[in-house]
C-alpha cells in the first residue's frame, strides 16, 4: 500500500527574492517582475540574475563559501531554507536519515584561466606542452572541485549535515523531474522516510551561453512574451530550489507541519518528432486524471520559451483546458528558465500558492491559456517540457484540499 | 533499509569494456590472469606531466575523442553485450535506464574550435558581444552533444528503453548508485527489469592534471603496469582509467518465467554520505561503516556470511587505510583477517564513474566461477593493513556472498552485496 507523501519544507532563492511574500508580491505586479531582467550583464543575452542575498545566513563558514561557485551557493542556501522550514536544520539524528537527491549541471569553470589559455593557444608552437604547463600552473583545486556536479550534493551534506545518502542527477529539466519522481516513489514505497530534493542554476555563465548559443536556443535583443517567442527564445534565470519530501506518518510522528501533499510525478521521453511530445503529455495527463479535482486546478508551466516546443505545450494546455478556462502561468516569463531547477522552482511556488490558497495573476494577459483565476486553488499541476528532451508532470494539492 | 521488500534481484546480462579489452570474456580472462591494462598515455602530449600513465581505452575506433562521444561508444557496446546475454536484444526493454556518466564539458579542442567559429575573438573567447546571430546550423552539435541528458537520451532511444532515462553522478560511487536505483525500482514494483549502465571516457589533459593537483594519482610511471598498488606499503595513488559496464537487473520471477539464465543476484544495497570534507572521509569512518553495514543488513546477512570483498581499493594512502579501518569495524579484527579482499583497480585502474559497475560485474563473475581475482603488484605489504588481499595470483575459492565497495570524493559511499546464482 503506497504511503501518503507530504512536502514539509521548501526553500527558493530566485530573481524575485527568497520569501513567499516577495515572490507573490512581485508576480502580481508586472512592473516589478520585469525589473528582474538584466539585459547588460551577459549581453547580447538577457538573463534573470539573483541579486543581493545574504549567503552567510545559511552558509556561515567562509571556507564553505569559498568552496563553491554561485551555482552551488544558490543550492546550499535554498537547501538551508527548506531544512529550516521542515524543522530539520541542526537535528543530527534526523539529518542522518535524510536522503538527498539533487539535480545539477557542472559548476562554474575558472573563466579567467580559460580566457588566458585560449588567447594564446593558437600562437604557440607546441600546443600540447603549452596546455599542460598552463593547466598545471593555473588550475586551483578549490575552483575545480566546485565544478564537480556530485559536489553540489556533497557540499550540502557538509554544510547542513545531511548524511542519509547523496545522489546527483544530471540532464537538464528531466533531471529535476526525475529527482522528484525517485524521491516520491521511494518515499511512498517505504524506501526511506525523509528526502531533501532540489536543484540550482546559474544563468550568468559565459561558457553555458556559448554552448547554448551554438544551438541557437537563446533569446537575444528585446524581451518578448514567453508564449510568443521564436526557437531562439530561452531567457535563462538563476535559481536555487529545494523541498523536503516526507512520509505523512513520519512527519506526524515528529510533529512536522505539512505544506502540501505530493500526489504524483510523471516523466517520460520521446524522440520529439512532431506531435510526439504532446502524445506523451496526453498519456501522463490521462494517468493523473483520476486524481484531479475539478474547479480548483491551476497549472504552473515550465515552458522554456524555445518557440516551437513552447507552442506545442501551449496547444496541449489549451486542449485540456477546454471551455473551463484552466489557469496556466508560464513562470519563465518572470523568472527566466532555470533548466534542471525549473521544475523544482515551480513546485516550490506551487506549494507556497497552495498554502495561501491563491494563485497570482496572468503573466501574459493576452495569452488565452493564462486565464484569470480568483477562486481558491486546491491543486497545481507543474509541467516540464524539456527545452530539448523529456516530458514531465508533477501534481501537488493543498493539505485541506 | 526500510524497504517493504528486500527481495534479491537477479542479474541476467553483463557487458563490459575496460583497458583490458572489449567484452566480458576477454576482460574476465585477463583479470583472472592478473594482467594489467595500464599503459603510457598516447591520446595527448604528456610533456611536463607528473603522471604519464593511464588505463585509457584506445581501441574503440570512435575517431577524435570527446568526453560524450567516447563515453557513448563504450556505453553502447556494453549495453549491446548485456542485452544480448540476457536474450533481450530485439525487444522494447521493460524497465528504465539508469546511466552513470562523467559530467559533460567541452574539451579544449572543442572549446577552441567553437570560440573560433563563433568569432569570439582571441582576447575574449567567451565574449559574444559581437557574436553571429543567428549562429550557423552546423554548430548545433557543440550544443546538443554536450547537454548532460543527451547520452542517456540516445541510449534509451537506441535500446528502446521505457520511461525517462536517469543520468547521475556520485563520483567514484556512481556505477554502484545506478545498480541501487535499478534494484529499488524493481523491488517497489515500478517495472520487472532495469538497465544499469556506467561509462567514463573522460581522460584528458585537464582531468588528469586536476587529479594530479589533488595528489591523488600515482606517479610511478615506470613500468606502467606496476603503478597501481592497492594495500601495498609503497602505494602512492590511483591510476586513472576508462571503461563501461552494464547490468541487466531483473525480478527473479520475471527472469525465470521467460527462461533466462541467472548469473547472480544483487542481495543488498547500502549507502551513506559523509559530512566531513570534500576529498577525505571522516577519520571516524562512520559513513563507510554505515554503508557496508547497511548493505549486509539489507541482504539479511551477518558479516561472517560474506566470503569476499571486492574493495574500492584505489591505491591512495588514505582510501586503503580507511577502507581497512571500515572493514575491521564491520567484520571485527578476526573477521577482517579471514575475509578475502582484492582490488580490481590494481589491474584495470580506477574507472571513476564506471568503476562501481565494472567491479560489480567482476564480482558476479567471481561468484559464478569460484575464482577470486588478485590484487597485483602486492610486493611490500603494508603492516598497518593486515588483510588477505589475494596477492598477485587469482585463487580458486567458492564464495556464496560478496561485498563490493564504492567510495566517492565528495562523500558518497555505496556498498552492494551480491549472491551466487
Amino acid at each position: 500500500m503506497a504511503r501518503e507523501v507530504w512536502i514539509t519544507g521548501y526553500g527558493l532563492l530566485c530573481p524575485l527574492g527568497e520569501t513567499p511574500a516577495a515572490w507573490f508580491d512581485a508576480l502580481a505586479a508586472p512592473a516589478r517582475w520585469r525589473q528582474s531582467l538584466d539585459a547588460e550583464a551577459c549581453a547580447p543575452f538577457p538573463i534573470h540574475p539573483i541579486r543581493d542575498y545574504a549567503l552567510e545566513r545559511q552558509v556561515p563558514k567562509p571556507g564553505d563559501q569559498r568552496a563553491m561557485g554561485p551555482l552551488m551557493q544558490y543550492g546550499a542556501y535554498a537547501a538551508g531554507l527548506a531544512l529550516e522550514m521542515a524543522g530539520l536544520k541542526g537535528d543530527a539524528a534526523l539529518l542522518q536519515q535524510t536522503h538527498l537527491i539533487a539535480a545539477s549541471c557542472a559548476g562554474e569553470r575558472d573563466w579567467e584561466l580559460d580566457r588566458q589559455i585560449l588567447a594564446k593557444l593558437d600562437t604557440v608552437n607546441d600546443r600540447g606542452a603549452f596546455l599542460n604547463r598552463q593547466l598545471s600552473d593555473g588550475l586551483r583545486p578549490t575552483l575545480f572541485l566546485a565544478q564537480l556536479p556530485n559536489l553540489f550534493a556533497g557540499n550540502i551534506s557538509i554544510i547542513h549535515g545531511v548524511s542519509g545518502s547523496s545522489r546527483t542527477f544530471m540532464g537538464e529539466e528531466a533531471a529535476g523531474v526525475d529527482a522528484l519522481r525517485v524521491a516520491l516513489r521511494r518515499c511512498a514505497a517505504g524506501q526511506g522516510d525523509i528526502f531533501l530534493v532540489g536543484a540550482a542554476y546559474n544563468a550568468a555563465r559565459p561558457d553555458i551561453h556559448q554552448q547554448y548559443h551554438a544551438g541557437a536556443i537563446l533569446m537575444t535583443g528585446d524581451w518578448r512574451p514567453l508564449w510568443r517567442r521564436t526557437d531562439s527564445g530561452i531567457c535563462l534565470g538563476s535559481s536555487g530550489a529545494f523541498l523536503v519530501v516526507e512520509a505523512r506518518e513520519r512527519a506526524e510522528r515528529r510533529g512536522a507541519k505539512p505544506r502540501a501533499r505530493l500526489l504524483a510525478v510523471e516523466s517520460e521521453r520521446t524522440a520529439r518528432k512532431p506531435g510526439a511530445a504532446a502524445k506523451v503529455a496526453e498519456r501522463e495527463f490521462a494517468r493523473l486524471l483520476p486524481l484531479l479535482k475539478a474547479g480548483s486546478l491551476a497549472v504552473l508551466s515550465g515552458a522554456s520559451g524555445r518557440g516551437s516546443i513552447t507552442a506545442e505545450e501551449r496547444e496541449f494546455l489549451a486542449a485540456i483546458a477546454g471551455d473551463t478556462g484552466l489557469p496556466v502561468r508560464g513562470t519563465a516569463a518572470a523568472l527566466g528558465h532555470a533548466m534542471e531547477c525549473a521544475p523544482l522552482q515551480n513546485l516550490v511556488l506551487a506549494a507556497a500558492a497552495l498554502e495561501r490558497g491563491a494563485l497570482f495573476p496572468p503573466l501574459d494577459p493576452a495569452e488565452p491559456v493564462e486565464a484569470e483565476f480568483d477562486g481558491r486553488v486546491g491543486q497545481i499541476l507543474v509541467t516540464s517540457w524539456g527545452h530539448s528532451k523529456g516530458e514531465g508532470m508533477v501534481l501537488v494539492e493543498a493539505i485541506d484540499g | 533499509m526500510a524497504d517493504g521488500t528486500n527481495k534479491p534481484i537477479a542479474v541476467t546480462g553483463i557487458g563490459m569494456i575496460t583497458s583490458l579489452g572489449v567484452g566480458v570474456a576477454e576482460n574476465w580472462r585477463r583479470l583472472a590472469a592478473g594482467e594489467s591494462g595500464i599503459h603510457r598515455i598516447a591520446r595527448f602530449p604528456i610533456e611536463g606531466l607528473r603522471t604519464t600513465i593511464a588505463g585509457s581505452v584506445d581501441f574503440m575506433g570512435d575517431g577524435p575523442i570527446t568526453i560524450p562521444s567516447h563515453s557513448y561508444a563504450m556505453a553502447d557496446r556494453a549495453l549491446a553485450e548485456a542485452l544480448a546475454m540476457a536474450g533481450m536484444s530485439d525487444q522494447e526493454f521493460p524497465g528504465e535506464l539508469v546511466l552513470a556518466a562523467p559530467p559533460i564539458e567541452h574539451d579544449w579542442a572543442s572549446r577552441r574550435d567553437l570560440s573560433a567559429r563563433l568569432g569570439c575573438g582571441e582576447s575574449s573567447p567567451y565574449s559574444l558581444g559581437r557574436a553571429l546571430s543567428p549562429p550557423p546550423p552546423e554548430l548545433a552539435p557543440f550544443y546538443e552533444d554536450f547537454l548532460n541528458g543527451t547520452l542517456g537520451d540516445r541510449l534509451a532511444e537506441k535500446y528502446r528503453v521505457s520511461g525517462s532515462p536517469i543520468t547521475l553522478t556520485t563520483a567514484c560511487a556512481s556505477g554502484a548508485t545506478t545498480i541501487q536505483l535499478g534494484v529499488e525500482a524493481i523491488r517497489r514494483g515500478d517495472a520487472p527489469a532495469a538497465l544499469a549502465v556506467a561509462t567514463d571516457g573522460s581522460i584528458s589533459e585537464e582531468t588528469l592534471i586536476r587529479f594530479s593537483l589533488l595528489s591523488a594519482l600515482s606517479s610511478k610511471n615506470e613500468p606502467p603496469a606496476k603503478a597501481s598498488r592497492p594495500f601495498s606499503k609503497n602505494r602512492d595513488g590511483f591510476v586513472m582509467a576508462e571503461g563501461a559496464a552494464a547490468l541487466v537487473l531483473e525480478d527473479p520471477d520475471h527472469a525465470k518465467a521467460r527462461g533466462a539464465a541467472i548469473l547472480g543476484y544483487v542481495r543488498g544495497i547500502g549507502e551513506a554520505a559523509d559530512t566531513f570534507h570534500r576529498t577525505r572521509s571522516h577519520p571516524n569512518g562512520q559513513a563507510i561503516i554505515r554503508s557496508m553495514q547497511g548493505a549486509i543488513e539489507d541482504a539479511g546477512l551477518r558479516p561472517e556470511d560474506v566470503g569476499y570483498i571486492n574493495a574500492h581499493g584505489t591505491g591512495t594512502p588514505e582510501n586503503d587505510k580507511m577502507e581497512h579501518f571500515g572493514i575491521v569495524n564491520v567484520f571485527g579484527a578476526d573477521g577482517a583477517r579471514k575475509v578475502a579482499v582484492s582490488s580490481n583497480k590494481s589491474m584495470v585502474g580506477h574507472c571513476l564513474t564506471a568503476a562501481g559497475t565494472v567491479e560489480a560485474a567482476f564480482t558476479i563473475l567471481s561468484l559464478r566461477d569460484g575464482v577470486l581475482p588478485p590484487t597485483i603488484n602486492y610486493e611490500i605489504p603494508d603492516p598497518a593493513i593486515p588483510l588477505d588481499v589475494v596477492p598477485n595470483q587469482a585463487r580458486k575459492q567458492k564464495v556464496e556472498f560478496a561485498l563490493s565497495n564504492s567510495f566517492g570524493f565528495g562523500g558518497q559511499n555505496v556498498s552492494l552485496v551480491f549472491g551466487a546464482a
